[in-house]
């Protein structure tokens, strides 16, 4: 009698496992879902029943001044933050990677922290301490500050990957006569490239979708499409503002397949584990 | 350990003269050498951080304890001031330095500061100063205390030349103080604020108490899902781990402006609950609590799923079925073999979450009223409206230092590596 008890809780629970998993994943992305059809309506009302399907929004975002000027600049950043945050992360996880690193439990903290420190207090601080040196209101100002934030996601990325690195393959290169720069460029980058990779696309994620920082360090001028959509939501909002989050999420699940991709070429690429 | 040293200090070709001490140090010349080129390798991401990220951050939080504005303008009778006992009204001296300093400042430009300073202190300051320096300039000043008195009367009144007084000192406890809902009384000990100044305890609280608050509703929202998820079959979690990695990868703002269009009063939720006849009129899910709670769970929902997730994918389902047919009930068997196994991604999800929570500013901002504020919300209305460093770097710090605690403790029990993504 016991068994049967506990087994029919169990299958009671096991029900109650999926019901709950699938109302929470549609939590996660209902959201999204409904926004969509909405970018889509001929009102400004935010609501179903839809009064009809155009493009009106999409043609007001695409062909407006300021959300192409947002667009530009958002790559712009982008592009720019991502290739110095990309550098020196790499950088910083081949030396973290390597046997001897001193103080290890130290350093990988604080390379990290970026990542955890709230952006308010990032972005604060450089405005105090570079409003003098006019990084304030301009390219130069928001695209370091987004290297900062950048650099932690390439860090962790590559020390992943690296820690299935086998050593012995530089030391076999540099044992058939390779100079160091050489056998990092031949041996080592071609294997970890799928993770630098990956890491780049997280650090251009990040500043693609940041507005806090721009708030605080960028002018007019530097406006990305996060700040415009920020304004947007604050001032007035209309559909158009829903026609760029919908061409928004296509980006996103464009980068995703990227990573998704560089993953599995990750996989794929490295030597088997014995 | 050889393997770790590449290559040999010592030339295999040289005879094999050295005794044990001289290898010994060969050997540890090496590995510093090695430490020195790994070291070198990071050394310009260090730099990078040190100037535009350490440096920053640890200058705003010095500014907390700082009080530059009032010894710069007025250096005589700040310096002055230092030396009054606060028994009595300050000297004939200080009457007149503070007298030809304030329009010394004013002429310079800098009485602005200044005043701006002193208001945040006592509002009444300010008017004080920019009054006396305007009106003193016209004057032709004898004796200053009396011109002084003339142009205020509140010249006489020794609170006035305390709070003078402790705008000059420095480093100064006044802003750390102040963000905490306290100050330095007449008496020179430390008081609550009143009531309607107050508003900084309670910001941190709800601050704390909200990231607590999405924390335990992500992770009860989450852990059944990462479990179901790793013990489905791969060819079915891998479609349903697309419905959780989508969201984390769409843009936080687009998500912000989802829940902002959903919520609204006739937004697609409550014309929902109206139209099905739930409720009679629309129920107020946004511009306060509700719609902060559900937009920062929402947001902040995939990194718990994927933290439990991942911890979840390498326990082996032998242990659980090993306590089963050592007799434990399943359920039993589920709380005392499984889930311990499980606390280091528990663990990496809850602090991701929280600290992240801790610093949050753009849904709320967004998504709560006027009773949501967070700490990150306040820190930049001191910076950006009220320009008060002072107060906004004593308000980082707390936050910093609270942060960076939870940081260190998490770093001690799971480990700074176990954070992945995607």
């Amino acid at each position: 009698m016991k068994t049967h008890y506990w087994s029919r809780l169990e299958r009671w629970s096991a029900r109650w496992v999926r019901v709950h998993t699938a109302v929470v994943l549609f939590f996660l992305i209902a959201p999204i879902l409904i926004i969509i059809p909405l970018s889509f309506n001929t009102s400004t009302y935010f609501s179903y029943p839809m009064d009809g399907v155009s493009l009106r929004w999409y043609r007001a975002a695409l062909f407006d001044e300021q959300w192409q000027r947002a667009l530009l600049n958002s790559l712009l950043i982008g592009f720019a933050s991502t290739l110095l945050a990309t550098m020196l992360g790499t950088l910083a996880a081949l030396g973290l990677t390597r046997p001897g690193f001193p103080l290890r439990g130290l350093i990988m903290p604080l390379l990290i922290s970026p990542m955890i420190i709230p952006i308010v207090v990032v972005a604060a601080g450089f405005y105090y301490i570079f409003a003098p040196f006019g990084l304030v209101d301009s390219y130069a100002g928001v695209i370091l500050a987004h290297t900062v934030l950048g650099t932690p996601f390439v860090v962790i990325t590559v020390c992943a990957g690296l820690q299935s690195f086998d050593h012995s393959l530089t030391r076999a290169a540099s044992g058939l006569g390779a100079r160091p720069w050489e056998s990092f460029r031949r041996v080592t980058l071609p294997l970890i490239t799928p993770s630098v990779a990956t890491g780049a696309v997280f650090a251009f994620a990040t500043s693609f979708d940041e507005v806090i920082v721009v708030l605080f360090i960028g002018g007019a001028e530097q406006r990305t499409v996060p700040r415009q959509m920020w304004s947007g939501i604050r001032d007035q909002i209309d559909p158009s503002i829903l026609a760029v989050a919908t061409l928004l999420i296509l980006f996103v699940l464009a980068l995703y397949g990227c990573v998704s991709w560089l993953s599995n070429r990750n996989k794929a690429g490295l030597p088997e584990e014995s | 350990m050889n393997a770790t040293v590449p290559a040999p200090a010592v030339s295999p070709t040289a005879p094999d003269t050295l005794n044990d001490a001289e290898r010994l140090q060969a050997y540890r010349r090496v590995k510093r050498r090695e430490s020195r080129k790994a070291l070198l390798l990071a050394a310009p991401l260090l730099l990078f951080l040190l100037v535009t990220f350490i440096a920053p951050i640890g200058t705003l939080l010095l500014r907390s304890v700082q009080n530059p504005e009032v010894p710069q303008a007025m250096p005589d009778a700040t310096a002055l001031l230092q030396q009054w006992d606060e028994s009595g009204l300050p000297d004939a001296d200080v009457y007149a330095a503070m007298a030809r300093e304030l329009v010394e400042a004013s002429k310079a430009g800098e009485l602005g500061r200044v005043a701006r300073r002193m208001n945040f202190y006592n509002p009444a300051m300010r008017s004080l100063l920019l009054k006396s320096a305007r009106k003193l300039k016209r004057m032709s000043v004898e004796d200053a205390q009396l011109a002084l008195l003339e142009v205020d009367g509140r010249w006489g009144d020794k609170e006035i030349w305390r709070v003078l007084k402790r705008a000059g000192q420095s480093p100064t406890p006044d802003y750390l103080l102040n963000a905490i809902d306290r100050h330095v009384d007449q008496d020179g000990d430390v008081a609550s604020l009143p009531p309607e100044e107050s508003v900084y305890m309670a910001a941190f609280s709800r601050t704390i108490w909200i990231s607590l608050s999405v924390t335990l509703l992500c992770l009860a929202l989450a852990y059944p899902v990462a479990w179901l998820l790793a013990n489905l079959p791969e060819r079915h979690s891998r479609r349903m781990m697309l419905l959780v990695i989508v969201p984390f990868w769409t843009s936080l703002l687009v998500r912000t402006t989802a829940w902002y269009v959903l919520l609204q009063p006739n937004g697609v939720i409550n014309s929902l609950l109206t139209g099905m006849g739930m409720v009679s009129q629309p129920v107020p899910l946004i511009f306060n609590r509700t719609g902060v709670l559900i937009g920062m769970t929402h947001i902040m929902l995939p990194f718990m799923i994927l933290a439990i997730y991942s911890v979840m994918k390498g326990i082996s389902p032998v242990y659980l079925r090993a306590a089963q047919s050592l007799g434990a009930k399943p359920l039993g068997a589920f709380f005392r073999v499984y889930v311990p196994q499980t606390l280091a991604g528990v663990g990496a999800g809850c602090f991701l979450v929280f600290v992240l929570s801790l610093g949050y500013y753009i849904t709320p901002a967004l998504l709560g009223g006027a009773g949501d504020e967070m700490i990150s919300q306040l820190i930049s209305i001191q910076t950006n409206q009220q320009l008060n460093w002072g107060l906004a770097g004593a308000l980082s710090a707390y936050l910093v230092i609270f942060t960076a605690i939870f940081y260190f403790i998490f770093n001690r029990l799971v480990g700074i590596d176990r954070l992945r993504f995607g």
